[in-house]
């Protein structure tokens, strides 16, 4: 497994708080649009195809 | 000046009065890849007979884009100097979403090639060149206004029915080629069918003639101003003749489209005047699909007629040439009885690949310009809005992703100490070469590269010693003191080393001729 799915973001609750602003006061449209570039950019600084596939196999499990 | 649309002469064929003898070879359709087949095999002394059930070249520009590879087999051809002559050579792409360029390719960075990465001809002069060069050699029979009408398997051999304006004939030959395009009629009276995806979009395409300005370059649109919530293409060719491609919808009609009080209205947009003459406009469907098998007993499919590829990517055309490239050295030697008929599986094997590969890139851009609504199109939008903000999401803009060959998946002796851009499956890199350039010295027989050791004694392949030098050694050594490369007629790397022995350079001399790596 080249996916880290153990904890590996110590502000993980700062994170998830800025999170929720990103999207506040967005139309569920620009939300999908938001969390649309997100994904975009964090694959990209990912940068590592397997580690990718095992979060889209993750997400949909 | 528009181009001259003459007639090819149509010759009474002899088989009207009294029955032919056997044919070698019959190719039908003298579109680029029959005309360049019939040529390809006469290079290896297989004659042929070309029928067409037309007498004139393409009407309207079809296929323009015509890549490095491509050129490189006219080039064998002998047509390389005149396509480049004649052609528009480009290298540069640029994209833009709505008004703003978000993205630009440069498809050749590196010099030291003979050929260029694209030129963009119209394909009624390719073929009309490949026309004068077939006539010119004893080797091709070139019969217009001879339309095949029935085909059939007769185990050792193909048997066809072939209508002329005099009436019908017979003809028996050894291999029929289907180059008969993407409607293939052999194809339907094999009762073969297509395999794979067809997408509900339209383009429009024209050729308009204008006296304007233009630099040498593909322009992509996603979503132009001029044309809202589309894509559109433009490219300039030889004449002053211009190529737009104009995405339409699903729900568009195509006869309304392409009348001209309906085309030049929305080329006007484009251009931003009305100086220009409509040349030519047609209407198509997207669609990515192919035979799964190209090689059915003694009739064998050759560029459309065994896979379509949505234009985006310059994918059908050139493909259809690497299929020719392909086919050419191999049905030569199963014919001269050099190997036998398991030669030709390899043909449908490594150009079934190619096709695959071709389709697949075909297909990300078909559904990254005509997204699906819902996630589909979120995402490729936001891979537009992300793009004029940061650099990584630039290469992400497809707007077609231009043919290369495929590096065939060969089993063969490889040594990864050599460059990855030599790999055994792949087209040997071109570079200059004395006075000329390497290219050129391959791709009749095998050929036993060497380079910075001597060449081991093995009968069967031509040892060509080549300086460990320059462009050579940066392309074939790497960081490698010397290598030895094995390739194949039709200038692919069948195997590399270090270094070998005779008995492994010719068992994979014999595997070459197996079509078993």
């Amino acid at each position: 497994m080249t996916l880290i799915d153990t904890p590996h973001l110590a502000e993980h609750d700062e994170f998830y708080e800025e999170l929720l602003a990103a999207h506040k006061g967005l139309s569920a449209e620009e939300s999908s649009a938001l969390n649309a570039r997100l994904i975009l950019i964090l694959a990209n600084h990912v940068g590592d195809i397997e580690a990718l596939r095992e979060a889209i196999a993750l997400a949909r499990a | 000046m528009p181009y001259d649309y003459q007639p090819f002469p149509y010759v009474p064929p002899p088989g009207l009065v009294a029955p032919e003898p056997r044919k070698r070879v019959v190719i039908v359709g003298a579109g680029p890849i029959g005309l360049a087949m019939a040529l390809e095999l006469a290079r290896h002394d297989v004659p042929s007979v070309v029928v067409d059930d037309n007498n004139v070249v393409s009407v309207g520009s079809r296929a323009i884009c015509w890549s490095k590879r491509s050129l490189e087999i006219l080039d064998r051809l002998g047509l390389g100097a005149r396509c480049l002559e004649k052609g528009v050579t480009w290298k540069v792409g640029r994209t833009f979403h709505r008004d703003r360029e978000v993205f630009n390719f440069d498809l050749q960075p590196e010099d030291g090639h003979k050929m260029p990465a694209f030129i963009n001809l119209q394909q009624y002069y390719v073929e009309q060149f490949l026309v004068e060069a077939c006539e010119a050699d004893p080797l091709v029979d070139l019969r217009f206004k001879n339309r095949v009408i029935a085909v059939e398997q007769m185990g050792d051999h193909a048997f066809l029915d072939i209508e002329t304006p005099d009436g019908e004939y017979a003809l028996e030959t050894e291999y029929l080629l289907a180059c008969d395009g993407a409607n293939s009629p052999v194809r339907h009276m094999l009762g073969l069918e297509f395999e794979g995806e067809l997408f509900e979009e339209r383009f429009l395409i024209a050729d308009i003639r204008m006296e304007a300005e233009f630099p040498s370059e593909r322009w992509f649109w996603f979503e132009p101003t001029f044309h809202p919530g589309q894509s559109a293409l433009l490219h300039k060719q030889p004449d002053q003749v211009y190529r737009i491609d104009l995405q339409l919808g699903w729900g568009a009609d195509p006869e309304h489209e392409k009348k001209p009080e309906v085309v030049i209205p929305r080329i006007e947009k484009v251009v931003g005047h009305s100086e220009f003459a409509l040349e030519w406009v047609s209407v198509y469907t997207f669609q990515c699909r192919r035979l799964r098998e190209f090689v059915h007993d003694r009739v064998i499919f050759v560029g459309d007629s065994a896979h379509v590829v949505s234009p985006f990517g310059a994918r059908g055309g050139n493909g259809g040439l690497q299929d020719v490239d392909n086919l050419g050295w191999k049905l030569a030697a199963v014919i001269g009885g050099r190997a036998d008929a398991g030669l030709l599986e390899s043909y449908g094997r490594e150009r079934a690949f190619g096709a695959d590969e071709n389709i697949k890139n075909s297909t990300r851009a078909t559904r990254f310009m005509t997204p699906a609504a819902g996630m589909e199109r979120v995402f490729r939008d936001q891979v537009l809005a992300l793009a004029a903000k940061a650099p990584f999401a630039r290469a992400w803009v497809n707007s077609g992703r231009l043919s290369a060959p495929c590096t065939y998946p060969l089993n063969a002796p490889d040594d990864t100490r050599l460059p990855p851009g030599a790999r055994p499956g792949m087209v040997a890199p071109d570079a200059p070469l004395g006075n000329g350039w390497l290219m050129e010295r391959l791709g009749r027989g095998v050929a036993l590269l060497t380079i910075g050791c001597t060449a081991p004694e093995v009968a069967g392949a031509e040892a060509i010693a080549l300086p460990a030098e320059g462009q050579i050694a940066a392309r074939f050594l790497g960081g490698a003191a010397q290598a030895i490369y094995l390739v194949r007629p039709d200038q692919v790397i069948a195997a590399r080393w270090c270094t070998a022995d005779p008995s492994a350079i010719s068992a994979e001399i014999e595997t070459l001729w197996a079509g078993t790596a």
